[in-house]
């Protein structure tokens, strides 16, 4: 299967993309809005394809485990979920860090909490970035913001998943799910056939018994293991950290902000311009690792930062680490799955100048 | 090693008439004295080995006394979240369809927090074998009350007694399972008396076997005792049982496929 | 007619002392001793080896799998 352009909506691309990107394993459980993810995979019947196994599981629960059980056979599997469903996941995602898995998990937001709405949102900021489940780990976290990088996220998220040891998250919004879009889609890449030596596969002779565990009893050997997270973790925001900058070059008010956000924000930007005022967007595309250094240092040039986003305000806080008080940060947002407009942004914007 | 022997000139090698499998590691099992989870993971490891499937096997240990198995059997292990393990070994099956997949689950794991799991695993006919080690308590934590504990049976969380009326009826999980017909073998056991001990390590011979063959879920409830949760010696506890337990969660296939011929042991 | 004999051998300190094989022998073989070992389980012993006949029903109800079992024709 060659390269190809399609339009198609996100959700349709990352199942796509999760095909060609040799994925062993899909297991999932529908909810509103990504359900067209699971059905788009059981039409397109991979297993035909590629030998891809796609599964509906009974619950987001025993999905994620069955996640965690292939992942433990050093298979590229993944899942995925919106909010609430994300919530159950919960559990299942700490264990998975804690034995030290691949896995791709991705949450298409919707407005919450509780049952919430099924409109998209961005209020998962938090569970997604400062933890979500219980213990010191964090997920690798990839913030796309049109059809294209959600079909391009799966094999890169699969890929840091497996070059970490750790579970990635596409932190998508119910918008990018549902909208349509041009996207390239990559040729088909077979299936890896390469077993990690970490990996439960039946024991041969040559190896001793590979155990997949989260378990420690002893403190000591615990925290030996935990400072081995840490390190992981700061190599992870050492080499993996990814944003794309619009305008910033001579910027003097900056907007921070992803997804859906940094689709608003982009048309912001222009609008703000036209009425003299010079903002500019820094769209970070890893929310972890965050692009902290690179905030910090447009925080030198600018005179204040404004964050955008579909919650009450959770990414703000990580922008407010990042300047360390230099410039005064902002924010303004929209909540319940209500989408900000471009002018609203601008507006508020504004007022931000003009209130100093 | 310190030993004591009986008749010193009868212990040559071509005399050997039972040794515990080499499957099993160096560790003493931690568990009570008198514990069926021991026996059972004895068994389970003499019919690894004598089936050759010790590159193939893949055991998902649950949450609670048995947590450890993966200590004592020489095999590839995944140790699941409470509950879970019927989900893991689905997506390993699925992933890994050559190879020998089975979860080793006590009450709480397999019919209480795990009931979803358990069920639709059986309802998908997934191609594992399930164990399942009934004592009708939970060790680990300290005594608790399980799903499968006996009305007017002790424990820490039914101090008076299981009370049906506040508490619900024990939860006879086996035969739920046995009616979906997903599941190809359903069986319970015990392994208290040596006759029985050789019946339920024929069950899990089946099992294997019949993994085999795609047909769905061997599922084997092993009824044990659990001599620290019940507050008695290991013989006490194992008469107990019979008087007790066994009335209640009867022994015998629940569900057995046509005769199928059962072949010896590979190895000797 | 020849006479099936065993002989077992006991792992002492792997034993814990719950009696299961002691209750399973069918000629009495085995017994309780009065010491104890390095856990403090009184550990099980041949107290009438003559007794034996190597059936194993000691060890197959053995959940430590603390006992390894001999049996000859005499």
């Amino acid at each position: 299967m060659e390269k190809e352009l399609r339009l198609m909506k996100g959700n349709e691309a990352i199942a796509e993309a999760a095909i060609r990107a040799g994925a062993d394993g899909y297991f999932g459980y529908p909810i509103t809005p990504q359900s067209e993810i699971i059905e788009y995979l059981m039409e397109a019947n991979p297993y035909e394809r590629t030998g891809m196994v796609v599964l509906q599981a009974e619950s987001e629960i025993a999905a994620i485990n069955m996640v965690y059980g292939g992942a433990g056979c050093g298979k590229k599997v993944m899942t995925t979920s919106s909010s609430p469903g994300i919530s159950l996941k919960q559990e299942g995602i700490s264990y998975i860090a804690g034995a030290e898995l691949p896995c791709l998990i991705v949450n298409v937001v919707r407005g919450g909490p509780g049952l919430g709405t099924i409109q998209p949102a961005q209020s998962d900021y938090f569970q997604a970035v400062k933890g979500g489940g219980h213990g010191d780990y964090h997920l690798i976290v990839l913030a796309p913001s049109s059809v294209q990088e959600m079909a391009d996220f799966v094999g890169l998220g699969f890929d840091l998943a497996f070059k970490y040891r750790n579970p990635a998250m596409i932190l998508s919004d119910g918008a990018i799910g549902q909208m349509m879009e041009k996207v390239w889609l990559g040729p088909q890449q077979e299936r890896s056939k390469k077993v990690p030596e970490w990996a439960t596969t039946g024991k041969p002779p040559s190896r001793k018994r590979n155990i997949i565990t989260s378990l420690e009893l002893d403190p000591n050997r615990q925290e030996i293991f935990n400072q081995k997270l840490v390190a992981k973790y700061n190599e992870i925001k050492e080499k993996e950290v990814r944003f794309e900058e619009f305008q910033c070059e001579d910027a003097e008010y900056l907007l921070v902000a992803y997804g859906t956000s940094a689709r608003v924000c982009q048309k912001s930007v222009e609008l703000a311009r036209e009425q003299g005022i010079k903002a500019g967007l820094l769209r970070p595309i890893t929310l972890f690792p965050y692009p902290s250094k690179q905030i910090n240092k447009l925080a030198d040039k600018v005179k204040l930062i404004l964050t955008v986003e579909m919650s009450a305000g959770q990414m703000v806080e990580d922008v407010m680490l990042s300047v360390k008080g230099k410039v005064p940060v902002h924010y303004y947002g929209r909540m319940g799955g209500m989408i900000p407009t471009p002018d609203e942004v601008v507006e508020n914007l504004k007022t931000r100048i003009i209130g100093g | 090693m310190k030993e004591i022997t009986g008749i010193k000139e009868i212990l040559k090698p071509e005399n050997l008439a039972y040794k515990k499998s080499s499957i099993l590691t160096e560790d003493i099992m931690h568990y009570c004295p008198g514990c069926g989870h021991s026996t059972t993971h004895r068994i389970l490891a003499e019919i690894i080995e004598e089936e050759g499937l010790q590159q193939d096997a893949i055991g998902i240990s649950p949450v609670g006394c048995s947590v450890f198995l993966y200590n004592y059997l020489d095999i590839d292990w995944q140790e699941a979240a409470h509950g879970r393990a019927p989900a893991l070994a689905t997506g390993i099956k699925r992933l890994l369809p050559d190879k020998f997949v089975f979860t080793y689950q006590g009450d709480g794991d397999l019919a209480a927090i795990g009931t979803a799991e358990t069920i639709h695993t059986c309802n998908r006919g997934e191609n594992i074998m399930i164990i399942f080690i009934n004592n009708g308590i939970y060790g680990m934590t300290g005594g608790q009350m399980a799903p499968t504990t006996l009305p007017g049976m002790k424990s820490s969380t039914s101090p008076y007694g299981r009370d049906v009326k506040t508490m619900g009826y024990p939860l006879k999980i086996t035969d739920i399972v046995a009616t979906l017909p997903g599941t190809y073998y359903v069986t319970r056991q015990s392994v208290h008396t040596p006759a029985n001990v050789r019946k339920a390590k024929k069950t899990m011979r089946k099992a294997v076997q019949y993994q085999k063959l795609n047909k769905g879920t061997c599922f084997i409830e092993i009824v044990s005792n659990c001599p620290s949760g019940w507050k008695m010696t290991p013989v006490q506890s194992n008469k107990w049982m019979e008087e007790n337990m066994f009335p209640y969660y009867p022994l015998g296939d629940l569900k057995a496929p046509e005769e199928q011929p059962v072949q010896q042991p590979k190895s000797e | 007619m020849a006479k099936i004999r065993g002989s077992i051998v006991i792992n002492i300190d792997r034993c814990k002392g719950c009696e299961l094989c002691m209750v399973s022998c069918p000629t009495g073989t085995i017994a309780m001793e009065k010491e104890v070992n390095s856990k403090g389980y009184n550990y099980a012993y041949p107290a009438n080896p003559d007794l034996c006949i190597g059936c194993a029903n000691c060890a197959i109800v053995c959940p430590d799998g603390v006992i390894t079992v001999y049996k000859t024709k005499i």
